[in-house]
């Protein structure tokens, strides 16, 4: 539609920067805002990357913008430490162990769902359980984690007494501390949250598809399975890959707020994940340099696997992303 | 036709348990999503004495209000709930402000120099300073600790939500903007007579994205507000789940009949308090933002 309508715009060749200015005044203010918002707060910030390339401290000089001039250079070095320190393997295991469960378990479940909801009949139950498995995006973390630990805790938890009476006293499985249940956890977490309002972009792929040919694939004999192998998925595939390159790009991304109100002592080996480290290192202790190393590793690979994932998807014919 | 009608006769029966699967498996997704908030809800009400005893239920045999009375004359919740609504409100009008005057340029095929701009976006997507030069910006280089404007700021235009503006706009017909232009209106005029009205829809479900960002946002107020007067409810509500002793050691407040305070109900009551509002807003929106969604895919 959209690329329609520019190829009537007529192609002034002349027309300078000024000109365009002159014309068209208010759009150029109305963009000034926005710009400078994106100046300040992500362009700003990476200059601040330059500190992972410091041995860096904010008492190197007189104010925080000094101390960028005054700290020592000192190459890859803090990358170095970083790499071979006892921390990386450790963070980069747990993330990947996180991310890679939730790929082959939270990734199809808003595909199975719409797959299921597209499938119903009766528009009532439809709707009512559309509305209600799209309450939990709306809900905060916290109160994520609040329900979690009504539901599971050792001490007042329902789903836990529940559970004793199923497994035992001792064998009942304590999700909240169990730091073998930790990746569970959070995927189900997310899962509970996230599954139900992943299906709207689904569904607005489906509702597209024209019902003449599930009609026709009908006359012609084709089976539920069928119907849905030949019509149904082809119809959303695009949009599945354009997910699934999202979704790659974030591997490293296991989101901080999260991860940070289930983290206890009990199962903090299998919990720190990149963006604890990053918090804990950099904003609690102060050790700004190795925790801008950290986060800019991250970056880079989410960088590297967003490209890569689009570049891949439009060799196999897919739109990809942009 | 005889022949298609004895096939459908015959695959029915195993047909229909498929459906009857399909909606036993919806039904019971849908009922997972609920049964949890029952139960907050039907404990929140509950007295302490039936929480322990009984396990699930949904309607308590005795109704006690105890938990909220405790609420609202401790306060914290109170408080953190007024100042969230200002945080939100505030934030979200940043928000819409922001994102809706840097989309409308972005829309139009006629502003020069549009791909560089559109490309100034997408590079955040892809590339960010990260966590910590963005924190040292807020709290060291601006001094925004314990101010909301750390909580307004770092996140004022979220790029997805501003493309999926940007892609309202641009799918608007241009034949009303060319009338506009006739009576010689200037693009500010235009943006804000003709395109603004129009967009409704998606501004109505961008401003909900952006308002459940605010009122579910706990780790930037953990990390730059610590002023206790301007604790947000996820803040407080986090406490209050979190360090249960707290409720228990306030011997300073009378307890009444009950001689103890309702922990188990209190957690469940803030859990509620803290949710109602953005539930609140949500069936208003609802129409608007699957609508939004639809209009802004993902694509640039």
């Amino acid at each position: 539609m959209s690329q329609k309508a520019e190829r009537f715009v007529p192609r002034k060749k002349g027309v300078t920067l000024k000109q365009a200015y002159r014309s068209h005044k208010w759009l150029y203010i109305m963009i000034i805002p926005g710009v400078i918002y994106l100046l300040v707060f992500h362009y700003l910030p990476m200059g601040g990357l330059v500190m992972a390339f410091q041995d860096f401290s904010p008492y190197n000089g007189d104010t925080m913008l000094g101390a960028f001039f005054h700290s020592p250079f000192v190459g890859l070095a803090v990358f170095k430490k970083f790499f071979t320190g006892p921390d990386f393997i450790r963070i980069l295991t747990n993330t990947l162990s996180i991310s890679i469960v939730s790929l082959v378990f939270y990734f199809p479940a808003p595909i199975l769902l719409a797959l299921l909801l597209n499938e119903i009949k009766n528009m009532a139950f439809k709707k009512v359980t559309q509305t209600m498995v799209y309450i939990p995006h709306f809900i905060s973390m916290v109160i994520v984690a609040a329900l979690t630990a009504q539901l599971f805790s050792t001490t007042d938890g329902l789903v836990y007494h529940w559970l004793i009476g199923v497994f035992g006293k001792s064998h009942a499985p304590d999700i909240m501390s169990n730091p073998k249940l930790f990746v569970p956890m959070i995927v189900g977490q997310n899962m509970w949250k996230e599954t139900g309002y992943g299906t709207i972009i689904f569904l607005a792929a489906l509702s597209g598809v024209d019902v003449q040919l599930y009609e026709a694939a009908e006359v012609d004999g084709a089976n539920r399975w069928q119907k849905m192998w030949h019509i149904t998925l082809p119809a959303i595939r695009s949009t599945i890959v354009i997910m699934l390159i999202l979704k790659v790009g974030t591997i490293l991304n296991t989101g901080y707020e999260q991860i940070f109100l289930m983290q206890n002592s009990m199962n903090r080996t299998v919990s720190d994940v990149f963006d604890t480290y990053i918090y804990t290192k950099g904003v609690v202790n102060g050790n700004y340099s190795m925790a801008t190393a950290a986060g800019m590793f991250k970056s880079i690979v989410c960088m590297i696997m967003v490209l890569g994932a689009n570049k891949l998807a439009k060799l196999f014919g897919e739109s990809g992303f942009y | 036709m005889a022949k298609t009608k004895t096939i459908k006769i015959k695959r029915s029966p195993g047909d229909q348990l498929v459906q009857a699967i399909i909606y036993f498996l919806v039904g019971a997704f849908a009922l997972a999503t609920l049964l949890p908030f029952v139960y907050i809800v039907a404990g929140s009400f509950a007295t302490e004495r039936e929480l322990t005893e009984r396990a699930f239920f949904v309607f308590p045999h005795t109704l006690s209000l105890n938990a909220y009375q405790y609420i609202f004359k401790t306060g914290d919740a109170v408080k953190g709930i007024i100042n969230s609504v200002f945080v939100t409100t505030v934030g979200v009008t940043i928000n819409m402000v922001l994102s809706a005057t840097f989309a409308y340029p972005l829309s139009r095929p006629y502003f020069k120099g549009r791909t560089f701009f559109t490309n100034l976006v997408i590079i955040t997507m892809l590339f960010t300073g990260g966590m910590v030069p963005t924190y040292m910006l807020v709290a060291n280089l601006l001094h925004l600790k314990n101010s909301y404007w750390a909580l307004w700021l770092p996140g004022a235009i979220n790029p997805f939500n501003m493309l999926i503006i940007k892609n309202y706009f641009q799918g608007l017909p241009s034949e009303l903007e060319e009338a506009a232009r006739m009576d010689g209106c200037n693009d500010g005029q235009i943006f804000i007579r003709i395109i603004l009205p129009l967009s409704k829809p998606v501004l109505a479900s961008v401003a909900l994205f952006y308002a459940v960002t605010h009122w579910n946002s706990y780790f930037n107020a953990m990390m730059y507000i610590s002023d206790s007067s301007k604790e947000v409810i996820q803040i407080v509500l986090r406490r209050i789940i979190f360090l249960t002793s707290k409720v228990a050691n306030e011997s300073n407040f009378d307890w009444g009949a009950f001689g103890m305070p309702p922990q188990k109900a209190v957690k469940m009551a803030t859990t509620v308090v803290a949710t109602i509002p953005i539930l609140c807003i949500y069936p208003f929106v609802q129409k608007y933002f699957t609508q939004g969604v639809m209009v802004g895919s993902v694509k640039g």
